[in-house]
């Protein structure tokens, strides 16, 4: 029965759009950890999303879900501070900050949110259907 | 004269076949709407309900254990969508709105088509009471 299929690929959104969430809550939580070395530091955390083409061949089934291929760090440069005051600083008085951007976490935040929202629904539309199938044919 | 059940239900069984594969489509799709380079996808009604009533029956007969499951589904009538808006930045082409629209219409066509079977169903077992009540 397929429409246990559609309930599927909407799990797999679900729990990509999760993983989203949990590497923009980590990115937004330590977008101030500040850190004396450039390889100590954290950086920005991404997951990579992909379609679960695999699977559907498998299953025989039309649509494909996604899947969570991995999560990348970002390459882009540290903030690097001089603050000769500072506890973390180095011998040479600079403090390294994480290549957060929180406001693209936060438009990021609110995209994957909307996403996971959808894919609620979905599920929910195939259960009221689901439902009306199982009626079928009950009643005078 | 024989009831054929097939005649009763078989065009409405066919429609919901083909729209639950369209369900599971779009579902494809609106799960996979922040893929970098997904490409949206559609099934064609007319088309798949077409290859539907043709060939009902192309599973192959298993003769040995170790033998593929034959199961044909045609995938000719699953065609990708044509965006609107042609450069999204990452090669993605599924639009949220239109797919959710989409949804929501199969969804509702669907269920139209399980009401018709139900008049069908109601129709049959009247018909089999002798038009007694119970």
């Amino acid at each position: 029965m397929s429409l246990f299929r559609v309930m599927d690929i909407a799990s797999t959104g679900m729990s990509a759009e999760s993983v989203r969430l949990n590497t923009t809550a980590s990115n937004i939580a330590n977008a101030n950890s500040v850190s004396s070395s450039y390889d100590a530091t954290y950086k920005a955390r991404h997951p990579v999303f992909a379609a679960e083409m695999q699977r559907a061949t498998e299953a025989q089934s039309q649509g494909s879900g996604v899947q969570v291929l991995g999560i990348v760090e970002s390459q882009k440069p540290l903030q690097i501070e001089y603050s000769p005051g500072h506890p973390m600083a180095d011998s040479n008085g600079y403090i390294y900050k994480p290549n957060v951007n929180v406001v693209e976490e936060m438009a990021d935040m609110m995209s994957a949110s909307k996403s996971y929202e959808t894919n609620v629904q979905l599920a929910d539309t195939t259960k009221r259907i689901f439902r009306r199938v199982l009626q079928l044919g009950q009643g005078q | 004269m024989a009831i054929s059940l097939d005649k009763l239900t078989g065009f409405h069984s066919r429609a919901m076949q083909v729209r639950t594969d369209t369900m599971e489509v779009i579902s494809g799709n609106l799960a996979n709407a922040n893929t970098p380079g997904y490409k949206a996808r559609g099934v064609d009604f007319q088309k798949a309900m077409q290859s539907a009533n043709q060939d009902r029956q192309q599973n192959m007969t298993r003769t040995h254990e170790k033998h593929f499951e034959g199961a044909m589904q045609s995938q000719a009538s699953i065609e990708f969508r044509v965006p609107l808006q042609p450069d999204t930045g990452d090669g993605n082409t599924v639009e949220v709105q239109a797919e959710r629209n989409a949804f929501l219409e199969n969804g509702m066509r669907y269920q139209a088509s399980i009401q018709f079977l139900n008049g069908k169903i109601k129709g049959m077992k009247k018909a089999l009471a002798g038009g007694q009540s119970g």
